[in-house]
């Protein structure tokens, strides 16, 4: 089963909840755990799981190196581009990689054939183990804007072929663009987790539009730090009929905790038994 | 006029109530005038309370749209496509708008003509008023793209006006991460209060927005929120913050008061003026404003 942990607004506790269901499952034993980090321009499950990377891929964009050899300077590549990468102007071609998205729109369109593309790397995959846990995680370079392309070559690399019997797990990052959308593309459910303020009440209605609305996946929600804000969001739950699959209460032990690096389910064992449960609800809605 | 951007790289570190706190203390003493840059989760507003003035439709990006009827099912647009949009059919092959980048690399190699490309309503951007000075804001569908490119819209909005109306000051509540939506909320920002929290996470983070900061040449002050939750941590990124020649200012202790204000619809500022939480943000707006003066 592949899941989708995401929430609109940051700061909720994705992470927190992504790790420790990966934790508890692994422990339980029941079930093999492949861990995706798909915040790649903040990504911090690993200061958690503490994983040996085994293997690095980076990950570039294919931009064109244009042959001026073979060149004409007609103008073509730049009329073709959608992104403006490209412009002629007089006797030069400029390209503007950071702008590039790597369509290669204009190397087919090139009458001369005078443009190849090259890598330019944005990013690295790399991937591991956190004792059992398959980890992988996807890593932007600092100054460069586009994420998406590092979370597609992260799913492409790091999930199972066949996922039955495994668990997936992807941490999405805050927001619901298009780094969500590209997070959530593929799953088997989508994991809510949000906290009971009108700030993450907001930001949870704009996830479950994209999770449920557009890409029909079945959702559900996580409720942290229970208690420190109003009901708004278990009113909303129950008028949409989206399940509260567990509630994690407002505890200054678990802030403390988490912020420190230690799991959940490391510092308050008792955890343990409600994030396998929590995995055996998910399993139960998908199968409707 | 300066302009101020406040920046977290992880989310959920307390930016929006930091940037409402601001705008009612700045508000006090000049005139103001505030965007909203997290386009896909705008919630400034839900803390400010605006009368929407002005509402437009923003159009951007494009998608490709195939004609079944000119559709000879060849496959080109599939086989040319490096995204993943096209779904193949046996009559016509259509495209997955949610996954169409709108390079239009299949609308030139299509032989029928089948394809059009056609620029989507991705989103809106609001011209609002609130008490404490005009508010840009803009909602970015689900799940759409190009967020970059309405963030600089609102910006430039709430940048006109500004000079318009000789306002001292425009502040922009930025989106979480470092990618599109950071930079182009960052660009042509004299300040950025930078707001992290001391967990292992936020060291992390604030490290990598820092980098990005520095890159665009963006000059940066720390503001670590929630600060007794693990003071520890606050030594260390303090330690960090001078090795990097970077200033810090007043620390904002944790406290439930800040969710209580955010469900009463008011800055914490407004909210709880002698509490902890206002104070310490007085003092970090003091600090601003010094910084701002200098630059």
């Amino acid at each position: 089963m592949i899941i989708t942990i995401a929430s609109g607004k940051g700061g909720t506790g994705k992470t927190t909840v992504a790790i420790n269901l990966a934790l508890a499952l692994t422990e339980d034993g029941s079930t093999p755990v492949h861990f995706l980090d798909c915040d790649v321009e903040e990504p911090n499950a690993h200061l958690f799981l503490k994983p040996t990377i085994e293997r690095q891929q980076p990950v570039g964009i294919p931009v064109p190196v244009v042959d001026l050899a073979k060149c004409t300077y007609c103008g073509r590549c730049a009329e073709v581009c959608a992104y403006h990468a490209i412009a002629v102007v007089g006797q030069r071609v400029l390209v503007f990689p950071e702008l590039c998205h790597g369509c290669g729109s204009c190397t087919l369109n090139c009458p001369t054939e005078a443009i190849h593309e090259e890598l330019n790397i944005i990013g690295v995959v790399e991937q591991g183990h956190a004792r059992a846990i398959h980890f992988a995680h996807g890593i932007l370079n600092v100054g460069e804007p586009m994420a998406v392309p590092i979370i597609r070559q992260l799913k492409q690399q790091a999930i199972p072929k066949l996922a039955n019997g495994q668990a997936v797990i992807l941490d999405a990052s805050p927001g619901t663009a298009c780094p969500v959308v590209e997070s959530l593309h593929g799953a088997d459910f989508a994991l809510m987790v949000t906290e009971p303020t009108p700030f993450g009440l907001h930001d949870l209605r704009l996830a479950v539009q994209v999770a449920r609305d557009e890409l029909g996946l079945p959702v559900g929600i996580v409720v942290n730090r229970d208690g420190i804000g109003d009901t708004g969001v278990d009113e909303y739950a129950a008028a949409e009929g989206i399940p509260i699959l567990m509630r994690i209460p407002l505890d200054r032990r678990i802030a403390e905790a988490y912020s420190e690096g230690v799991p959940l389910v490391q510092a308050l064992p008792e955890w343990r038994e409600r994030f396998v449960d929590l995995y055996r609800r998910m399993a139960q809605e998908v199968a409707g | 006029m300066k302009q101020l951007v406040i920046l977290s790289g992880k989310g959920g570190t307390g930016k929006t109530t930091v940037a409402a706190a601001l705008a009612h203390l700045a508000a006090r003493e000049s005139s103001v005038v505030l965007a909203d840059a997290d386009v896909d989760a705008a919630n400034l507003e839900l803390v400010l309370a605006p009368t929407r003035l002005e509402e437009h439709d923003f159009f951007s990006g494009q998608v490709a749209v195939i004609d079944a009827d000119t559709c000879t099912a060849c496959g080109r647009c599939a086989e040319v496509c490096r995204f993943d949009a096209v779904v193949p059919g046996d009559v016509a092959y259509r495209v997955t708008p949610i996954d169409c980048e709108g390079c239009a690399s299949c609308y030139y190699q299509c032989p029928a003509e089948a394809i059009q490309m056609v620029e989507p309503r991705v989103g809106q951007w609001f011209r609002s008023d609130t008490r404490f000075g005009p508010l840009f804001h803009a909602h970015l569908f689900a799940g759409q793209e190009n967020s970059g490119k309405l963030v600089t819209l609102v910006k430039q909005q709430g940048r006109l006006l500004a000079l318009d109306t000789s306002a001292e000051l425009l502040i922009v509540d930025g989106p979480p991460g470092i990618g599109c939506p950071v930079i182009s909320a960052s660009a042509g920002a004299d300040l950025a209060l930078l707001v992290v929290e001391p967990t292992v996470a936020g060291a992390h983070d604030l490290e990598r927005i820092l980098g990005t900061t520095n890159h665009f040449g963006v000059p940066a002050l720390v503001c670590v929120n929630k600060a007794d939750i693990n003071p520890t941590r606050v030594t260390e990124i303090a330690a960090y913050c001078r090795q990097q020649g970077i200033s810090m200012v007043k620390a904002v202790p944790y406290d439930t008061v800040v969710s209580k204000a955010m469900v009463q619809g008011q800055p914490v500022t407004a909210y709880e003026p002698e509490g902890a939480v206002a104070r310490a943000l007085e003092g970090v707006w003091e600090q601003i404003k010094t910084t701002l003066r200098a630059a």
